[in-house]
């Protein structure tokens, strides 16, 4: 975490806990939001990102710990006096109000003018002009969501917090609001903060996310940080796949790590090296390792893995997707573009793997192997 | 297959269906009609001719007329009263966590399992421990139907409040609404179905009580206990204007209720 500031205007968070009874649902957190941005919290359930959340918005009182917003110490502020609005998970629209009340709900509440227009300008924004007689009922899933998020945009709210808001949607209609939310991010400009498991969600519209697991914050970075950096294995495995090979370092240096791996030695650099102790995980990503004939020259100089067994083999068109039994057991799995350059291997076939040193990353050995990896549910 | 077993077949579920409707309305329709009867001889329970006199008299007998204004009051005052207390106590049972809550969602089942025989004669004991031996009328009356009333208001509120989605209430806290407002204008207005429905079904409940109501009314007479001490020589064609204007009340009601909700409906698809 950075230093403290004297003068943040972003959302910060310190020391926050949450504790119910025994049971910890966040643990110390310190956290900071920058303003204007589009911040996701990404994690599997229970991992405590809408206890958070919600402690943002003042519907839970956190047990310790502080929430800044700007200047202004929000920790014990009242849920309605807060400049935060959120989107429900269930969207929450009042059954007994139509559309255009719904969303002047707000408004009127803090006794603005001008709610008629505001109201109309913001219904053609989430484009729901025509509806704003009718009521919640009437309209599909993907207009409620329109609609949520029109009710709580509409007061310009310092943050907005949105609590898993496509979780009700198909997969079709997600995607489409994905990418008209972060439209509307961007052209409101304020701070959206995002809570979500679907790692792809996560990544395609926050540009900055932090991967919760077990009430702390396993990492945070831009999408890219995270995918192509990851400092532990819970991060690994929960955004993308990753393959995890036991190793032993035997050597560090300055801007490398030598790391003997069943054998033969490879090489992380320094800076993708987040092991302390003498055991490690060495880690690549499956569409990182190229594959080739038993002796073939794969044109990644550095680390090659000899003696591999193409176990399965399955073509998806855009690219093939192969397991590989290594000498010593493992299976990798390997992701080969289908460029038309290289020919597809059969089972049974013998093969070697091949990476780019500067495509790994180094893991402490300490942490559970399949972290993260089973809550792949998108 | 015979076609006419056939046709019995295909049509047995409509037939059964209008069986059952002529069941519950002709006792009804009865009642309307005789509101016409002019009857010739001393027995009243036969139709000899059709008149209006006795929609154009309705209080030939005075004292069905101040039966009924009892029974209007009684109803009208413990139903405002009943409503009130059992939505609070609705609310509390719901919303709060007290010592004594789940003794109390027990205990309040206790009026609508009890036979009436039992609570009425009770609650007399209790009146004339009390000392209202000589003062039984309205205020006892009162007193008894706010009582069993009271079950009935908890259980439809209650119902209909557990059914109601908290996330609604939170969201109404997030976009600026003090408890007051969220209460106002959010909480109230989805629970006022239910408050409504507990409050018509109190009325009823207490225009048609007769076993609590004698033992407990004194020399006060309440409509049903005007038509059970008439109904040996024969009840005046009167008390069956009342029932139809009963009938005629609850049915302006429910179908106001509905066209209106059509209405509504039509104007937002129009």
């Amino acid at each position: 975490m950075s230093s403290p500031v004297e003068t943040y205007d972003g959302l910060r968070m310190r020391g926050l806990t949450k504790s119910y009874g025994r049971f910890t649902a966040v643990r110390e957190l310190d956290l900071d939001v920058p303003q204007g941005a589009f911040f996701a919290l990404l994690g599997p359930s229970g991992c405590g990102k809408t206890t958070t959340l919600r402690m943002v918005a003042g519907l839970e009182t956190p047990t310790a710990g502080t929430i800044s917003l700007g200047s202004a110490e929000i920790t014990h502020t009242k849920p309605y006096r807060r400049p935060v609005n959120t989107v429900f998970q269930n969207y929450a629209l009042f059954p007994h109000l139509d559309i255009g009340e719904n969303v002047a709900f707000g408004l009127r509440r803090r006794k603005q003018s001008d709610v008629r227009r505001k109201v109309e300008e913001m219904l053609e924004l989430v484009e729901l002009g025509p509806q704003a007689k009718k009521k919640p009922a009437q309209l599909s899933g993907g207009q409620q969501q329109r609609v949520a998020l029109a009710r709580a945009l509409i007061n310009e709210p310092e943050v907005l917090l949105l609590d898993e808001p496509l979780g009700a949607l198909d997969l079709k209609l997600r995607r489409s609001m994905q990418i008209e939310i972060k439209r509307i991010q961007t052209e409101v400009g304020l701070t959206f903060v995002h809570v979500t498991h679907d790692q792809e969600e996560a990544m395609t519209m926050a540009d900055t996310v932090a991967v919760m697991n077990g009430g702390l914050i396993e990492q945070l970075g831009s999408p890219a940080e995270l995918y192509e950096n990851p400092r532990s294995t819970f991060v690994a495995n929960f955004l993308g796949q990753s393959n995890l090979i036991a190793g032993k370092v035997v050597g560090r240096a300055a801007d490398v790590v030598r790391v003997d791996m069943e054998g033969i030695t490879v090489t992380v650099p320094a800076g993708r090296a987040h092991a302390d102790g003498d055991r490690a995980w060495v880690g690549i990503r499956p569409e990182k390792v190229l594959i080739g004939e038993a002796g073939a020259a794969l044109d990644a100089p550095g680390n090659t893995v000899p003696g591999g067994v193409v176990t399965d083999v399955s073509f998806i068109g855009v690219s093939t997707q192969y397991l590989v039994r290594m000498p010593w057991g493992q299976e990798l799995q390997v992701f080969a573009q289908n460029t038309g350059r290289d020919p597809i291997y059969r089972t049974g076939q013998q093969v070697e793997l091949s990476w780019r040193p500067e495509y790994a990353f180094l893991l402490d050995h300490d942490q559970d192997v399949r972290a993260g990896a089973e809550d792949e549910d998108a | 297959m015979n076609p006419a077993l056939r046709w019995l077949r295909e049509h047995l579920v409509l037939l059964l269906g209008l069986g059952v409707l002529a069941y519950t309305f002709i006792p009804i329709a009865v009642v309307v009609l005789m509101s016409f009867n002019d009857p010739a001889t001393r027995n009243v329970y036969r139709f000899d001719g059709f008149t209006l006199d006795n929609w154009l008299n309705p209080c030939e007998d005075p004292a069905m007329c101040e039966a009924l204004g009892l029974s209007l009051r009684v109803g009208l005052s413990s139903t405002l009263v009943a409503t009130v207390i059992g939505t609070l106590a609705a609310f509390a049972l719901v919303r709060w966590d007290f010592f004594g809550r789940s003794t109390s969602n027990l205990v309040i089942f206790l009026p609508m399992a009890a036979p009436e025989i039992v609570l009425g004669s009770s609650l007399l004991a209790l009146f004339v421990q009390a000392g209202f031996a000589g003062q039984l009328g309205f205020w006892t009356i009162f007193i008894a139907h706010v009582m069993f009333c009271l079950s009935f208001v908890v259980v439809t509120v209650r119902s209909r409040l557990a059914g109601m989605d908290d996330n609604l209430e939170q969201a109404a806290q997030d976009l600026y609404a003090t408890p007051a407002q969220t209460f106002w204008r959010v909480t109230f207005p989805l629970v006022l179905p239910g408050i409504l429905g507990a409050a018509l079904l109190s009325f009823s409940l207490s225009f048609d009580d007769f076993i609590i109501t004698n033992l407990n009314s004194g020399n006060d007479t309440t409509f049903p206990m005007y038509v059970w001490s008439v109904a040996r020589v024969g009840v005046p064609m009167q008390v069956n204007v009342v029932g139809t204007l009963m009938l005629v009340i609850s049915l302006v009601i429910v179908l106001g209720g509905e066209l209106n909700h059509r209405r509504r409906m039509r104007s937002v698809r129009g």
